[in-house]
């Protein structure tokens, strides 16, 4: 493989209309690429409508690793006159234009470095018996063809695309794909590029997954044995409803959608009661109306995983835009106290693996657990390798489904921790959301509410002790600057990290309980800090000066619903750099 | 086996000397004897308000939610282990007011519950404002100048909603009530018991003699598997004469609908996981 630090990218941006088939193009050039060896990383933007917006889907490839997007593109694929017009001044010098040359698209203003590609795409369709439905499968063979795919690689995955449809349909794909492949091999013999060539023999090619987050998400749920799901849909978590409905018989967990995010919270909870895994999934909107259920999971301690996938807000917001606005909100939502665990996964393989740890903690400290990701993570496709569970094993904590003698199920242990059970089993006991005594009887006498108080106060501070993770540091250890972020940033953050010697970044996964001490440290030895976050207000700033006593002045903060690109935080490293440097 | 002991908490019920929820109380204890429920095979879920203080006054496993949010809860339950009777406990504000959304999807989805509302026609716990259930003109503490709006119909509104067990009894005949509880579990779907319950404490106008007035049981001769009947009995509530009695009951229940397993022995290690990785390549 490629040893070289900065990775080379090549990036194509597809536009059109929605309802053309943008993603689809994006999501089969990603795959190609991941099929011939590469890396990518995907970018959806869309507005929130079925038909008749603007689409894009920027796919970024590399033979090294690629995990942020990327703001100028190689190749643009413009399926209408729109695409051309609002994006050819983010072409990378030497790059071009694969356009539909039916269409009276209008190129006369583009720059004359820009190469043009017209394809008459619809043309292409209709001679090998598709039409404008299929002008998005002419785009990819075409594409295909530029960038010097294999052929072979792009028809089996059109067959296994449609593998449920008949064969007719199968073939008449094929054989669009081919036609507009070999028009461009005809008609532009001299441009071809290697950028999807495959780089490993098929022999040995070792299979990459590209999946989103709110699939890893919904993987880590049924391999973390999730038995109950009810989820409303709402952007940009529907995704994971879907995977999780489609696999219900085969996967024998049973989901089903509620009236509304409140239902979808307190069925999770009467399923944990009984002792199912129960999950649940939303957004802020919907997390508005989950707070009282999140609560009641609380002062129950009944064990609930809820992920969370921020957009922009409030309100309704920028609804298929992405924010991290719901940090603070998620960390104190409902009135009082409960203790809670907020876990802030960063790329596909961390939200696959902390959602699974999710269910461990939940079951192991009988409350709420919250993964809180961006709309980045929920919808940006990432290669990453085939997941794998490792030595991951299912821990339902301190539970019996035997009957004990003189059971209560809030006995006071030094951990806070009592041993759970569920009704059917013998056990007598209230899951009370008043305040109760050690068998759930409601109770309003001092001393008992006290200490139920400090049980359940406790178990964060037990958790803090035996599982809670310090932040990952990437990076040289000791560092002249040091970004602190969380989320969708990290593979931006990354990226700019390749061009600086430096520079470190603290990683921050682990949101409550928070590692206070370590972050401490590490900001009080850096000779700068820099916190990055795509909210208004620096949530995680604030999280970090109320844990720590920090106040980190130099805040790079977005909250246009867009992602924070490699540049904008190169761009304020070297401002950082400059202001060091003079001192 | 159940005895009435065996039921027997440390805390003896803390309502109101007549309060209608007593008998509701010694209905569903009575029931239970009869019928063996105990923390073996059952479990009961109530929201917020007097009626939901009942679970600190019956051993059976429970789980006290949110006011309004019982039904979710108990959906979730039944879904996870069809093998459990579930009761679930709610007032008429609990259930008409804050969860009157639940109170329709839980009808739609016609799963194998049996609903006890503790009907007594205003929020209680809170010493007296107008419900969902309140007559039109009633003077409540929120209401001083008369409730200026029309009162639900729990049967009407359960019979379109899906239901397929809807019941109305009165807190005063607890032997009917008894057999009421009793029938709607039998019943393999949705059952809905309405219970008028006159509070002593603050509805001075729908006493135990009002009710004593214009009550009556629907007779033998009445066929409770005619939906349209049913419908039109449900509204004499809005006449002088309130009939009392199993008003639906069809047995037309789509099966299935539950999991015939218990969700907790579907054991994750039985799942092919690179089987659903191997899709995303």
């Amino acid at each position: 493989m490629n040893s070289k630090k900065t990775a080379q990218i090549y990036s194509v941006r597809i536009g059109g209309c929605a309802g053309q088939g943008v993603k689809s193009v994006g999501l089969v050039l990603a795959k190609l690429a991941a099929r011939s060896g590469y890396s990518i990383y995907n970018q959806i933007e869309y507005p929130s409508l079925i038909r008749g917006g603007h689409n894009v889907m920027h796919v970024n490839i590399s033979s090294n690793n690629v995990y942020g997007p990327q703001e100028l593109s190689d190749l643009i694929i413009a399926l209408n006159q729109e695409t051309v017009d609002k994006h050819h001044y983010k072409i990378k010098s030497g790059g071009g234009i694969i356009y539909n040359s039916d269409d009276k698209i209008d190129t006369s203003q583009l720059d004359k470095s820009i190469h043009l590609y017209g394809v008459p795409l619809l043309t292409l369709s209709e001679e090998a018996g598709g039409g404008e439905l299929l002008v998005n499968v002419a785009a990819v063979g075409a594409a295909a063809a530029l960038t010097g795919a294999n052929l072979n690689t792009l028809t089996a995955l059109i067959e296994e695309e449609f593998h449920d449809k008949d064969n007719d349909i199968i073939n008449k794909n094929i054989r669009v794909a081919k036609n507009a492949h070999s028009y461009v091999l005809e008609n532009y013999a001299g441009s071809i590029k290697d950028s999807l060539k495959p780089i490993e023999s098929i022999t040995t090619f070792i299979p990459k997954m590209v999946i989103n987050g709110n699939e890893a998400a919904a993987l880590g749920a049924i391999a973390a044995g999730m038995q109950f799901a009810s989820i409303y849909p709402m952007s940009p978590i529907s995704n994971i409803l879907h995977v999780l409905a489609a696999n219900q018989e085969e996967y024998s967990y049973v989901y089903r959608q509620p009236e509304d995010e409140i239902a979808a919270i307190n069925m999770a909870i009467g399923a944990s009661f009984a002792g199912a895994r129960s999950f649940t999934s939303t957004s802020g909107g919907g997390f508005c109306l989950m707070t009282e259920g999140y609560g009641l999971a609380g002062i129950t301690e009944t064990p609930v995983v809820i992920v969370e996938g921020m957009r922009g807000s409030p309100g309704t917001g920028i609804p298929t835009w992405s924010e991290q606005g719901d940090l603070q909100f998620i960390l104190n939502a409902h009135q009082g106290y409960f203790p809670r665990i907020v876990l802030t996964p960063g790329d596909v393989n961390e939200v696959f693996e902390l959602t699974m740890e999710a269910f461990n903690l939940a079951d192991k400290y009988q409350t709420p657990v919250v993964v809180l990701i961006d709309k980045n993570i929920c919808e940006n496709e990432q290669t990453c390798d085939l997941f794998d569970v490792g030595d991951y094993r299912i821990d339902r904590g301190r539970f019996t489904t035997q009957q004990v003698e003189d059971y209560k199920r809030y006995d006071f242990e030094s951990d806070g921790i009592s041993q759970r059970s569920i009704p059917g089993s013998g056990n007598f006991f209230i899951a009370n959301s008043d305040e109760h005594d050690p068998h759930g009887y409601s109770t309003e006498e001092i001393e008992m509410r006290n200490r139920m108080m400090e049980k359940r106060g406790q178990k964060l501070l037990t958790c803090a002790e035996e599982d809670m993770r310090d932040p990952q540091v990437f990076g040289p250890d000791d560092a002249d600057i040091t970004i602190v972020s969380w989320g969708s940033n990290k593979g931006s953050i990354l990226h700019a990290l390749e061009n600086f010697g430096n520079v470190n970044y603290l990683h921050v996964t682990w949101m409550s309980p928070f590692p206070s001490d370590f972050i401490k440290d590490r900001l009080s030895k850096s000779g700068h800090v820099i916190c990055v976050e795509c909210n208004y207000s620096g949530q995680l700033a604030r999280l970090i000066r109320e844990k720590t006593g920090i106040e980190i002045t130099d805040k790079l903060l977005k909250y246009d619903g867009r992602q924070v690109y490699p540049g904008e935080i190169e761009e304020r490293i070297k401002k950082a750099l400059e202001v060091i440097n003079k001192q | 086996m159940t005895s009435m002991s065996d039921l027997k908490t440390p805390h003896p019920p803390n309502w109101c000397p007549g309060c209608g929820n007593i008998s509701i109380w010694g209905a569903f204890k009575q029931a239970a004897v009869n019928q063996g429920w105990d923390n073996t095979n059952t479990a009961l879920v109530a929201g917020i308000g007097c009626h939901g203080h009942m679970l600190n006054f019956v051993k059976i496993t429970s789980l006290e939610g949110l006011h309004g949010r019982p039904l979710p809860v108990a959906t979730g339950i039944k879904l996870a282990n069809q093998k459990l009777n579930v009761f679930v406990f709610t007032g008429d504000g609990d259930c008409f007011g804050e969860g009157g959304n639940h109170f329709i999807h839980t009808c739609r989805r016609n799963h194998d519950l049996t609903v006890i509302i503790h009907d007594n026609s205003l929020y209680a716990l809170t010493t007296g404002q107008t419900s969902p259930r309140t007559p039109q003109g009633l003077t409540t503490k929120s209401t001083p100048q008369g409730n200026p709006d029309e009162p639900i119909n729990p049967l009407s509104l359960a019979i379109i909603s899906g239901a397929t067990f809807v019941a109305r009894a009165y807190a005063g005949d607890m032997e009917e009530l008894t057999d009421l509880i009793t029938k709607a579990n039998e019943h393999k779907g949705l059952s809905i018991i309405d219970v008028l319950q006159p509070c002593i404490s603050f509805n001075k106008s729908l006493t135990h003699d009002f009710y004593r007035e214009r009550i009556y049981y629907l007779g033998s001769d009445y066929d409770p598997t005619d939906k349209d009947e049913a419908l039109a009995r449900s509204r004499e509530l809005e006449s002088d004469r309130i009939p009392l009695g199993i008003f639906y009951n069809s047995d037309a229940v789509e099966k299935g609908k539950e999991p015939q397993k218990a969700l907790i022995e579907n054991e994750a290690a039985d799942r092919d996981l690179d089987k659903l990785f191997r899709k995303y390549i």
